[in-house]
């Protein structure tokens, strides 16, 4: 199909902000009165607190007041309280906050503060906490318990409890040792297929333990807020990923009505999921504004933000995986220890769909364990679950075909899954899939026969790896709204409540609606960044989804605006609605395009006619968000506006990732020689977009499986991993300089223009072809881990393997 | 644990004579904190894990600037910064094993602002010190990298004393290897210490890095002829190809004739505190030729004696490793 818009470059309007440095953040706003706030966060990785003295602090010159818990509603664990007291659960945890009229000042005065602290036992390890007698890191439990509960007045996490789960001491000592731990609970369980059956038709199985370490974010914005109060309404800039989706949770936790709260947020520097919705900190800034009725900048330092800024969950787990002769997946039967650090969550469920799409397995089981540990809080990060199973599954995997004497390319192809496979425990289906077209494509780019014959290859004190690894992620949601509006200049005005976390997605499907009018994009305006510019209700930016969900949004009110000037023209000029088309910004008949009229005069007929026309009505299933900005736009054009259907199925966004290195046996390190991905998703509507994805995630998928990871001393709780520096992310030197990529680009029925996001697999397929080309440097070894360092390969070929760590420890070096 | 971060109020000395930064160094002492690059200043100062009264501020003072020629080789000013030291032309051609050295010290961006004195002063980088806690080097009495359970994958593999942090510094074992002399400048005074006599160890001064006494400055580095233009073979590996300390380093410079090494020095990084002579590496490959067979012969010497921690093992075959790599270069 023939696009105007789809599928062609263009430059995102706030291109030219960003590079010059104009674009604004939320820390760049200032208000007159405003004072800075700081944060006194725990040094303990436990404990409650006995009593706080802050008169010397408040008596100071220049502190304008402090917020503690006596101010805020306090959700039971394990909701991530905004401030704690009586039950600290890790190191950086905020504790209180300072307001004074500059930064030094409340710094100065924190300093000044004097707390008692009563500890509690705590522990870094998963297993630590699931051993029988270990310690709990809540005073009630360590495992999350999902019920029907209300969340507490003035906070948002409901239904959830702590709990406890135990195993025995041998359960533990052989899950350690990798194996099964026999006779263990497992709170979290779904199977399909017969398994028992299906591992007897294999004559290939391995079996093997696996861990992966989390990953604390560095978005390089932290989650700095400014907020003031004016006649009743909180005006509060931000820095979240998406944008009207969290108004509704944002004004509970500030305990005022959605329609009160002005949410400005024009750019985002970068979230990757720990940014979807609003967490807990921003409460602080709002009610501490609040609180001393002056505008509060609390800022948030790098430090601080790895302590809240939420983390990738690491996992410990064993995995049993058959082949059947002709190199069919058989059978997966897989354990997965999650850590959700504190009050977070585990990714063990997803992790384990990422299986069961990827290999198509006839049957599989998953257990599961979700354990909180006095770690920083853990949530989404890019691909949460698949994406550190794919680093680990890929050498297993790759052990298994090989033992099965098979190619590791074709036995991928023969199954990954196609339109007509299924996903998961509820065998649910997809919007499409073409995965092996494009593992054949992404070999074809690659010259895999070619490459695959160097494996093992050594020059000098250099050896050949080739690895190949596939990513997957759910990458599509519907239901949300979309607005649009012709202005009487003629203008078409593309509204959207996205956030602009920097991939320009939301700039890349509002063109939907651009297309659908055939408005040329010059005659196009983005309206976004602040609530009362009046934005629709839309999806959460997170989860590749933004182009599979928000394409749909922009056409169905595209759709709706494009009705209406058909039948605004036919009440004018005659006819019925059906006899008029539209093009160069007109509408007119069919059959005599002389007869008609501009958008310019359609919309201010419009507005003349009021009505739906105008927005002076409009859809009652709309959500309250959007209502309230087309009541804000009513009058002013013609309103495009309307709630999208439900989709059906997963929408699977899918990639493979090939890659050569070259393996310095001496030093541990390798040289990354050629990276080649291929996705599967959907049409590509923004072909640099797309790119940008694709190398975005490439590279910190090689940080995922060779340098970044969660270090925390099990002797004091403190982690080791509080700056960008010792994050490890991979540098310039340190990933190829070109990556081959592209899109299979066949387009999936579910989107109107075809699309689906390609952000999370991007670094799946990655992560995954380095783990396979590090192993299969070194003859096929299995480190059953990632990530892997250079130290490992290095005592791995000085036969010092008894010191790597291979008992499945995790928070560790 | 507040996440400090910013600047305390203090008393900041700019001074453009090196005479009145040594007069303000005598009068402050450990009131007084010595700044020239910065890179190892705002993080402990905001962090506020040190509280120095007043900076003296060293950019300014021009005769501790540039790179001369002597009559015994070369003299580096001290705020020299590595940008410089990696591509002088005179370094480049005659001590190639220093320019190598700078070149891979941190990232680009640091190099441009860090100096050579910053770099061979700089304390050390374990990440338990470094967070505040009163570890020995802090003026406590544990340490917490030296336990089973401690994280210490970076730390000491020899001659630990109560402290197991390494050297960070990458041009440190270039400059022993070149047997580099370093000028002390005080008020009154100077003194000229061998760069290998320079780094002291935690069993010799636990709360510093260096032989520097409060109210010294480190004015210049003096590289002499000696080792101009020898073969010399430099190496660091760490995590990431930029910004990361050094997992080990090997430094050598040797002087061959007739195909066999005549006289070489061997020097490693982030294997102590100080940097690493191997000297009885250099004892056994004297006399003999630079191939693999004299790297086959001292297989395992570098690393011997070494009494590794937790999860540092892997230093001792990297070590192992790049001298053979240096033999056989």
């Amino acid at each position: 199909m023939t696009y105007k818009h789809i599928g062609k470059n263009f430059t995102p309007p706030d291109i030219e902000a960003k590079v010059t440095g104009a674009a604004r953040y939320a820390e760049d706003f200032k208000r007159e009165g405003m004072v800075f706030a700081r944060l006194l966060t725990s040094p303990l990785p436990a404990g409650r607190i006995v009593n706080i003295d802050y008169s010397e602090a408040l008596a100071m010159e220049g502190v304008v007041g402090i917020l503690t818990t006596e101010d805020l509603p306090q959700p039971a664990p394990p909701a991530n309280p905004s401030l704690a007291s009586d039950i600290i659960t890790y190191i950086g945890q905020p504790i209180l906050a300072v307001a004074a009229v500059t930064e030094e000042i409340a710094e100065n005065a924190i300093e000044k503060i004097r707390i008692d602290f009563e500890r509690r036992p705590f522990i870094v390890d998963p297993l630590d906490t699931l051993v029988e007698g270990g310690p709990n890191p809540y005073p009630t439990g360590n495992t999350l318990v999902r019920n029907a509960g209300e969340a507490a007045a003035g906070t948002t996490v409901s239904g959830t409890d702590v709990g406890e789960v135990k195993w025995s001491r041998d359960a533990i000592n052989a899950f350690r040792a990798g194996q099964v731990p026999e006779g263990a609970p497992f709170p979290e369980e779904w199977a399909f297929g017969e398994l028992e059956a299906e591992f007897a038709q294999c004559t290939t199985i391995v079996e093997e333990p696996f861990v992966t370490i989390g990953q604390p974010h560095h978005a390089l914005e932290p989650r700095t807020g400014m907020a003031y109060w004016e006649n009743g309404r909180c005006y509060f800039h931000g820095s979240l990923q998406s944008h009207t989706i969290g108004i509704a949770p944002l004004a509970g936790m500030l305990g005022i009505d959605p329609a009160n709260l002005v949410f400005i947020n024009e750019n985002t520097g970068g979230g990757f999921g720990g940014k979807i919705f609003p967490y807990p900190v921003m409460a602080v800034t709002g009610h501490l504004a609040r609180k001393i009725n002056r505008p509060v900048q609390l800022r948030i330092t790098r430090e601080e933000e790895f302590y809240i800024g939420s983390a990738r969950s690491g996992m410990q787990g064993r995995m049993k995986l058959g082949l059947k002769p002709n190199g069919d997946v058989g059978a997966v039967d897989v354990i997965i220890v999650g850590d959700a650090g504190s009050g977070g969550g585990a990714s063990n469920s997803s992790a384990a769909e990422h299986i069961s799409l990827m290999l198509q397995p006839a049957a599989m089981r998953f257990r599961g364990v979700t354990l909180y540990t006095n770690t920083t809080p853990r949530g989404a990060q890019r691909g949460p679950g698949q994406n550190e199973m794919a680093a680990v599954l890929a050498p297993i995997f790759d052990k298994a075909i090989r033992q099965a004497g098979l190619d590791r390319m074709t036995v991928r192809r023969q199954n990954a899954p196609v339109s007509e496979d299924l996903i998961g425990p509820r065998r649910g289906a997809l919007t499409s899939a073409f995965f092996p077209q494009a593992i054949q494509m992404g070999a074809d780019m690659f010259n895999w026969d070619e490459r695959q014959a160097r494996s093992g290859q050594r020059n000098g004190n250099k050896v050949t790896g080739i690895g190949l690894g596939m990513g997957y992620h759910s990458a599509g949601a519907s239901g949300y709204d979309g607005l649009c509006r012709i202005g009487t200049d003629g203008r078409l005005y593309l509204h959207t409540g996205v956030g602009n976390l920097g991939t320009y997605s939301y700039a890349s499907v509002v063109r939907t609606a651009a297309e659908v009018l055939k408005v040329d994009w010059n005659n196009c305006e983005i309206v976004r960044g602040n609530t009362d510019l009046h934005l629709p209700y839309s999806t959460y930016q997170a989860g590749s989804n933004t182009m599979f969900t928000e394409v749909r949004t922009n056409f169905v009110a595209a759709q709706d605006a494009l009705r209406k000037l058909k039948e605004i023209a036919a009440a004018d000029l005659g006819g019925a609605a059906d006899d008029y088309e539209i093009d160069g910004a007109r509408v007119f008949l069919s059959s005599n395009a002389e007869q008609g009229m501009t958008y310019a005069e359609a919309a201010q007929r419009a507005v003349e006619m009021g009505g739906e026309y105008s927005g002076e009505t409009f859809p009652d299933e709309l959500n309250d968000v959007t209502k309230r900005s087309v009541q804000g736009l009513a009058g002013t054009g013609l309103i495009g506006v309307a709630k999208d259907t439900r989709h059906s199925g997963t929408v699977p966004s899918m990639t493979i990732g090939f890659m050569e290195i070259e393996l310095d046996l001496g030093t541990g390190k390798y040289d990354i020689v050629d990276y080649t991905a291929v996705a599967d998703c959907g049409t590509i509507i923004h072909p640099l977009g797309f790119r940008q994805s694709m190398n975005g995630g490439g590279v910190w998928g090689v940080g995922l499986s060779g340098y970044e990871r969660h270090v925390y001393d099990p002797q004091n709780g403190l982690s080791a991993n509080v700056g960008l520096y010792q994050a490890k992310i991979p540098t310039y030197l340190d990933v190829p300089l070109n990556n081959n990529t592209a899109g299979l680009n066949i387009a999936d029925p579910q989107s109107p223009m075809g699309s689906r996001g390609v952000g999370e697999p991007s670094q799946g397929c990655a992560a995954a072809a380095l783990s396979s080309a590090i192993s299969d440097a070194l003859g096929g070894h299995l480190f059953n881990r990632a990530p892997v360092t250079p130290d490992m390969i290095i005592n791995h070929v000085a036969q010092l393997d008894h010191f790597n760590t291979g008992d499945l420890k995790t928070n560790t070096f | 644990m507040p996440a400090y971060d910013n600047m305390p109020a203090m008393e900041l000395y700019q001074p453009v004579q090196v005479e009145d930064a040594l007069s303000l160094a005598s009068r402050l002492a450990d009131r007084g904190w010595l700044l020239g690059g910065g890179q190892d200043t705002y993080g402990w100062i905001k962090d506020r894990a040190k509280r120095p009264e007043a900076l003296i501020d060293l950019n300014g003072i021009e005769s501790m600037r540039g790179i001369r020629e002597t009559s015994d080789g070369i003299e580096i000013g001290a705020l020299a910064t590595l940008t410089e030291i990696s591509t002088n032309p005179l370094i480049s051609e005659r001590y190639a094993l220093l320019a190598k050295a700078a070149s891979v010290v941190a990232s680009p961006q640091i190099r441009n602002v860090g100096t050579i004195a910053g770099n061979v002063s700089q304390d050390v980088r374990c990440w338990y010190y470094r967070r505040g806690l009163d570890c020995y080097r802090a003026g406590g009495n544990l340490c917490y990298a030296d336990t089973p359970e401690a994280q210490n994958r970076e730390h000491a593999l020899f001659n630990a004393s109560r402290c197991v942090a390494v050297t960070p510094s990458d041009t440190g074992p270039a400059l022993v290897a070149l047997e580099a002399q370093m000028v002390i400048s005080r008020e009154g005074g100077q003194r000229v210490v061998a760069a290998e006599d320079f780094f002291v160890g935690p069993a010799i001064n636990i709360t510093r890095t260096t032989v520097m006494e409060p109210g010294e400055i480190l004015t210049a580095v003096r590289i002499p002829a000696k080792w101009a233009n020898a073969e010399y073979f430099y190496e660091k590996v760490a995590d990431r190809n930029v910004w990361d300390f050094a997992l080990v380093s090997l430094a050598a410079v040797m002087r061959t004739e007739g195909g066999n090494i005549q006289d070489s020095r061997l020097v490693c990084g982030a294997v102590e505190c100080t940097p690493r002579r191997l000297r009885s590496v250099e004892q056994a490959i004297q006399g003999q030729p630079r191939n693999q067979a004299t790297a086959d012969m001292v297989a395992g010497m570098a690393s011997e004696g070494a009494q590794p921690l937790t999860h540092n093992h892997f230093k001792m075959p990297l070590m192992d490793n790049l001298v053979q790599r240096a033999l056989t270069a």
